[in-house]
């Protein structure tokens, strides 16, 4: 395992479409739950423990079992009631298999994988393991919504870095707990869900003027 | 380095103005665009639609620009828009009210904040936006990126479009050109929008025309009045020439 | 306390529906309530004992024949309470197979500060059956702190899993994320769909799911907010006729003509009693 190809599968710049997802956070920011750090936070670590756990785990069945992309696929269907989270999912995975086919040659996918399955193998084709693929997504659910509070409240970057760097034990916690679990059958895998993430986007896709895609 | 600028090749037909010329020996290293070389990878020829980028700062009138293109080429090519302005319908219904271009072949991208960061650093939206318009529209001559409003280093990367104008208006003030920035210096055609307001704002347009040129070399400058011009004859006119090729 | 309910629902052969079993033990107290009329039976939930405490493991056992309609609903909240320390969380499994129609709508679970509850739920619909799942909680009684209550539901349809959901909740970590200051939760699943939807609000949202169905969650400050956005819904007729067959099964109202909608109510009948 390489770590210099797991920063390069977690780095932020990487071109795979991340920068115009909030990870809901702008629909909770319109909403008045959403306004300073400690309300991030709180937020953050929801989303950790829910949606992140669910993406961890996906993504390090992904690229443990080549073979069940599409029932991971399904899986995380059923795990995402809300249409403008799984067109988001989808649309964030499309864009990290074309990242992916300019790093490294990647086994033939449908276009339209979920973000988590396509994270699982973009990791397993950079020679990355389960728990490097569930890191990468934990890590990935934290800092894109991080980034979108920077920019959408306009608070501290110091203070959101300080943020994430106290949430990254969390993220390892997690991202163990999905690997550990990566070998599960597809139900019995995470479902941990977050209903004002589910509203939140149905709500946010609604609206006439927003800033970011989901 | 001496080198030798009079390369060949068929883009671009060298400008009037442009001499071959030799640097001698003693000249200390330097670079300049080159007008006798292409930077842009060769276009696709005919694989799929001529991609052109259109940049420029908040309120530059990149929309009507948009919308004169469309009014200019809509019944002579295959044309679809993509638009990235952060209100993610804004662009897109002006297009509609105006009537130059179905709903169907308009698609709207959410930047994040970012519209820079959506033409230039990840182009992955902008890039499934233009495949879903092919797909859904079948083969396509012309595809128009128009970018959120941003700042004057805003350009387009060569991953999503294959020539950009930069469009700066006369209001915006006549040093814009002079200040530079790379949407000025690299763009492909420089438009100068609003020359009917000229006078009005106290621009000088000569001074502006001299700056671009000092900027830009040979790369080429329009300036434009949807005003006095609603189907921005001389862009129509720029465009039409990439497709023909 | 350990306990199981059991009823079967069965198409009488004479277009209504007979109660083939109907049993359980206390506190889990099954009763026939209601009149014979509309094709379907109502069976209400009895709780004969407090809790459920933890150490409770209870058991609902519901299978609803092809031609068969079935109503379940409990008498009163099923209030989860703290029970002796040192117990294992209380659980509560309930399995649901069916291939007629079932309307599961109890009143809401509500957390009381202390408790430790497991509710585990997997409804087995076969292709053609038609569902409407209602799950309410309340994170803790007036003014007090949530207990910690884990969800975890499994709706399958035609062999296939269609909505996996876990939820859990407890007296720290409030998040923006999930519930915010919201202490009312409902969720409303209906498979193969709803015959009315409404616009998503910040607090409110119909959603379609990938597989045939749709699911209904709503926030809100107390359960009688829930209830208000989630007590008029409906589920749809299943389709049984051409007209209907062209449309998919598990669109919102929203996305369909107001024609097919139109039709659609003059179609519709009371599904649950």
């Amino acid at each position: 395992m390489s770590l210099a190809t797991l920063l390069v599968l977690a780095d932020g710049r990487l071109p795979a479409g991340g920068h115009a997802h909030s990870g809901g956070l702008e629909a909770q920011v319109a909403a008045g739950r959403v306004g300073d750090l400690d309300d991030l936070a709180g937020f953050l670590r929801g989303k950790l423990r829910t949606s992140g756990l669910v993406a961890a785990a996906f993504a390090a069945a992904a690229c443990r079992r080549p073979g069940e992309w599409a029932a991971l696929d399904d899986g995380i269907d059923a795990r995402t009631p809300s249409p403008a989270l799984r067109k988001a999912s989808r649309a964030q995975g499309r864009a990290l298999l074309r990242a992916g086919r300019a790093m490294w040659p990647l086994p033939s996918v449908g276009r339209e994988a979920h973000q988590p399955t396509a994270l699982g193998i973009l990791a397993r084709a950079g020679g990355l393991g389960p728990g490097e693929a569930a890191v990468a997504a934990a890590h990935g659910v934290i800092t894109g919504a991080a980034s979108a509070a920077v920019r959408l409240l306009g608070l501290d970057p110091y203070a959101v870095h300080g943020l994430i760097a106290r949430l990254a034990p969390d993220c390892d916690r997690i991202a163990t707990e999905a690997a550990r679990r990566a070998d599960e059958p597809v139900d019995d895998l995470p479902a941990a869900g977050a209903p004002l993430l589910d509203i939140g986007a149905e709500h946010h896709a609604t609206w006439e003027v927003r800033l970011f895609a989901s | 380095m001496p080198h030798d600028h009079a390369h060949g090749g068929a883009w671009p037909r060298p400008s009037d103005n442009y001499v071959p010329h030799v640097h001698g020996p003693d000249e200390p290293p330097h670079s300049h665009p080159d007008p006798g070389v292409d930077p842009h990878q060769p276009l696709a020829g005919g694989a799929r639609a001529l991609r052109v980028g259109i940049g420029g700062p908040v309120g530059s009138g990149k929309t009507a620009l948009v919308a004169a293109l469309c009014r200019a080429l809509g019944t002579e090519l295959r044309l679809a828009v993509v638009t990235n302005d952060i209100y993610t319908t804004e662009d897109a219904d002006f297009l509609l009210r105006n009537g130059v271009l179905p709903a169907e072949r308009i698609r709207a991208v959410e930047t994040g904040c970012c519209p820079h960061t959506a033409i230039r650093d990840d182009i992955s939206a902008n890039l499934d936006a233009v495949e879903e318009l092919e797909e859904a529209l079948g083969p396509l001559d012309l595809v128009l990126v128009e970018s959120g409003g941003d700042n004057l280093t805003a350009t387009f990367s060569k991953g999503l479009i294959d020539r950009q104008i930069f469009v700066v208006d006369v209001a915006g003030g006549d040093k814009v050109p002079r200040k530079g920035g790379p949407g000025v210096t690299a763009a492909d055609l420089l438009v100068i929008n609003k020359t009917d307001l000229a006078p009005l704002v106290g621009a000088d347009l000569s001074v502006m025309e001299r700056d671009a040129k000092a900027r830009r070399g040979d790369l080429p400058t329009v300036f434009l009045s949807l005003v006095e011009d609603r189907a921005a004859g001389p862009v129509a006119e720029w465009i039409r020439e990439l497709v023909r090729l | 306390m350990r306990a199981v309910a059991r009823i079967v629902a069965e198409a009488d052969g004479r277009g209504g529906t007979r109660l083939a079993v109907l049993r359980g033990e206390s506190p889990l107290l099954p009763r026939r309530t209601g009149g014979r009329g509309g094709g379907g039976v109502t069976v209400h939930l009895v709780g004969g004992a407090a809790g459920p405490l933890r150490g409770d493991d209870l058991r609902v056992e519901v299978a609803v024949g092809a031609g068969a309609r079935l109503t379940v609903r409990s008498v009163a909240a099923q209030l989860v309470l703290p029970g002796r320390a040192g117990l294992p969380a209380s659980r509560l499994d309930i399995r649901a197979e069916v291939a007629g129609t079932l309307c599961w709508l109890p009143e809401p679970l509500i957390a009381a500060a202390g408790c430790d509850h497991v509710t585990n739920t997997r409804v087995d619909i076969a292709e053609g059956g038609v569902v409407l799942w209602r799950e309410d909680l309340v994170c803790g009684r007036h003014a007090e702190p949530s207990g910690t209550v884990r969800l975890s539901t499994t709706i399958r349809y035609a062999g296939s899993t269609l909505y996996r959901h876990d939820l859990s909740v407890g007296p720290d970590g409030r998040s923006a994320a999930v519930l915010g200051d919201f202490r009312a939760l409902g969720a409303l699943i209906a498979v193969p769909g709803l015959a009315e939807g409404f616009a998503p609000t910040d607090r409110a949202a119909v959603m379609p799911l990938a597989g045939p169905g749709v699911l209904a969650t709503a926030v809100g400050e107390d359960i009688r907010e829930v209830r208000a956005v989630l007590d008029p819904l409906r589920a749809a007729e299943r389709p049984d006729d051409a007209r209907a067959a062209d449309r998919p099964a598990n669109a919102t109202a929203a996305e369909r003509p107001a024609d097919a909608r139109a039709a659609e109510r003059q179609a519709e009948t009371a599904t649950c009693g």
